[in-house]
């Protein structure tokens, strides 16, 4: 019980970091931008290419993984994303959905179909019991990251200048470029950021969530799910949204696998009928 | 001053009934388009299959359309319908009602029935929300076909669907000849119904709607009512798409539920251009021969191109190319002496 618990809970920690670069492209951006599990998928490649050709130690690939997906969203984002943030928002998902499949391609021509499994270290792998709870190595260590992710972002978002630009920026693009802050700046470095926190998710997940060049389409809907449920106006909606969802997830598959993903996506399509803004934000 | 240069009430409204008659008239391009397509399944039978499946890509396309193009609902789980008109048709053939056209109708009612209960939940909220809503209602079904395995065949897919000849006379052939006619025939009826129901004042009541629902129910018109409306008559032509697949294909497997289908309607439509009918015929050749290209050349990877055509459309803003088309078509008209506007065989 308290083991699933505890693997829910590194879940959705693990969801959140892959999330919440989406919580600020659609959440504050306005953007939506279906294509956000591309940035993860291209982190977990990362890791294993450099780990299966290079032979680099798998913590070590980590922060190679988040710089190569913050280069690769910095491209995309200063090649095509800049050109649809003012268009509708249908535009928005055809553009992304059609960057999914040739994501999704590309991947399966580089990489292969197959799912590719990542050989974490021995000292990862091991479990310890304590007080009658089985805890894996490599769980906590992901909780661990993640909870030091979410209090640098929300220090960043709170009490550091660039964070209140960018929450200027997003609160009225126009009045904050009046003021002198170089928006167009702030909304790409904040676009690789997100791009590369995903790109560090998808590395550390690849062993939980499993990689292969479907994933953007399979775990879109959870990111999704994250930031609309969440609601988008803080750090701490997304987190806890994510927390449930991974527990919730984690348990479900558990005790009653007939149902399969059916209680999580009934639980979305409610809370966005009671609560269209979000289970965590107060409404604008 | 002003009431004197008003012109009378009733010349206004015989002025209006002309226009809107001429509007709805049949168009010489669109007599030369019906033809074509008539003239194409005849003298191909080679390509029965193809022909088929255009067929129903097209009519599926065309309910994405009335939905998107006419009412302005962005929808990404537009197969949700399409699966459950598959498979009730399906199920039906399996289960001992073998009449092709009776399956359908069942089919259509089934979907429109969805689209009615899942309208209410569509309705509330934004762009973002309503993604998010078809989506999961997609997603939803997918799961119930995947795990009601007893009664769908799980990821096996259902088996033994064998309807019966169409009408009591035409048996289905393995060539897709019967198919193909068949698939036709309905598309051509059910384009008949759409172009009558956009052309009447409940279509005009959704344009105005689309283009700005505040001032829609400023006039009076019912906005709800008629979101709700639509939205059932779309999920309906989805059904009846879907029941074409299943009976001509006399197979239904769990992908007529997949988020691809809903992402590949929508870029038919958008292929082909929202908003008049047509767009979702045309895109759906134009898809087709894509994809068959495509695969010619890179049999695995064709995806990627048809995510790069995705891309390019929206980047090259795809609203000014419809614009472009549009006069390039009148240009050329002009050019050959005929006038687009008098084109009009009905008034």
């Amino acid at each position: 019980m308290l083991t699933i618990l505890f693997d829910g809970v590194a879940y959705g920690m693990l969801l959140f970091v892959l999330a919440c670069g989406l919580a600020v492209t659609l959440g504050l951006m306005n953007f939506v931008n279906l294509a956000h599990g591309v940035f993860a998928m291209a982190g977990g490649y990362v890791t294993v290419i450099l780990m299966e050709r290079l032979g680099v130690p798998f913590l070590a690939t980590l922060p190679l993984a988040f710089l190569a997906a913050a280069l690769l969203g910095l491209v995309l984002e200063r090649l095509l994303y800049r050109h649809l943030y003012g268009r509708s928002h249908l535009d928005q998902v055809l553009f992304s959905i059609g960057l999914v499949f040739m994501a999704v391609s590309a991947t399966d021509y580089f990489m292969g179909s197959e799912q590719r499994i990542i050989k974490l270290p021995v000292f990862l792998q091991s479990r310890v019991e304590w007080a009658g709870v089985s805890i894996g190595i490599y769980r906590s260590l992901i909780i661990v990251i993640c909870g030091v992710l979410v209090v640098a972002l929300q220090a960043v978002l709170t009490r550091t200048r660039f964070g209140a630009r960018l929450r200027a920026a997003v609160d009225d693009a126009r009045v904050a470029r009046g003021l002198g802050i170089d928006v167009t700046t702030i909304f790409a470095v904040t676009f690789a950021i997100g791009s590369g926190l995903a790109g560090l998710g998808g590395a550390l997940g690849a062993e939980i969530l499993g990689l292969d060049p479907n994933f953007p389409l399979k775990f879109m809907i959870y990111f999704l799910i994250v930031v609309t449920v969440g609601g988008t106006s803080s750090i701490t909606g997304p987190f806890l949204a994510s927390l449930i969802l991974g527990i919730a997830d984690v348990a479900g598959k558990y005790y009653v696998p007939a149902f399969g993903a059916f209680v999580i996506y009934s639980v979305m399509i409610l809370v966005l009928i009671l609560r269209p803004q979000g289970l965590f934000a107060r409404p604008r | 001053m002003m009431a004197g240069a008003m012109p009378e009430p009733a010349a206004v409204e015989t002025s209006l009934a002309r226009v809107f008659a001429r509007r709805a008239s049949w168009r010489l391009s669109e007599i030369v388009f019906w033809i074509g397509a008539f003239l194409i399944l005849l003298v191909w039978p080679s390509r029965s299959l193809l022909i088929n499946e255009i067929a129903i890509l097209a009519l599926f396309a065309l309910s994405l359309d009335l939905i998107l193009g006419y009412a302005g609902i962005v929808s990404l789980g537009h197969a949700a319908f399409f699966g459950t008109g598959a498979y009730v048709a399906g199920l039906l053939t399996k289960h001992g009602l073998s009449d092709p056209t009776l399956g359908l109708a069942i089919a259509a009612a089934s979907a429109a029935a969805l689209g009615f209960a899942t309208s209410f939940l569509v309705l509330r909220g934004a762009d973002l929300t309503r993604l998010m809503v078809t989506l999961g209602v997609a997603l939803m079904l997918f799961e119930i076909a995947n795990q009601a395995a007893a009664l769908t065949g799980g990821a096996d897919g259902l088996q033994g669907v064998a309807p019966g000849p169409v009408l009591g006379l035409f048996a289905f052939d393995i060539f897709g000849r019967t198919a193909s006619v068949y698939s036709f025939a309905v598309l051509i009826l059910m384009f008949l119904v759409a172009r009558r129901i956009t052309n009447s004042p409940f279509g005009l009541s959704l344009r105005s709607i689309r283009d700005n629902p505040l001032r829609a129910a400023a006039i009076g018109i019912p906005v709800a009512r008629r979101l709700v409306a639509v939205y059932s008559i779309g999920a309906a032509y989805a059904g009846v798409a879907g029941a074409l697949l299943a009976q001509t294909t006399q197979f239904v497997s769990l992908d007529v539920f997949d988020f691809a289908r809903s992402a590949d309607v929508l870029l038919v439509l958008i292929i082909g251009g929202t908003g008049y009918l047509y767009g979702g015929l045309l895109g759906a050749v134009a898809f087709k021969a894509m994809q068959d290209g495509f695969a010619t050349i890179t049999p695995q990877h064709w995806q990627f191109w048809i995510g790069f055509v995705l891309v390019a459309l929206v980047l090259a803003r795809r609203d000014r190319l419809a614009r472009l088309g549009h006069q390039g078509m009148s240009f050329v008209a002009t050019r050959l002496g005929i006038d687009l506007g008098k084109m009009g065989t009905g008034s």
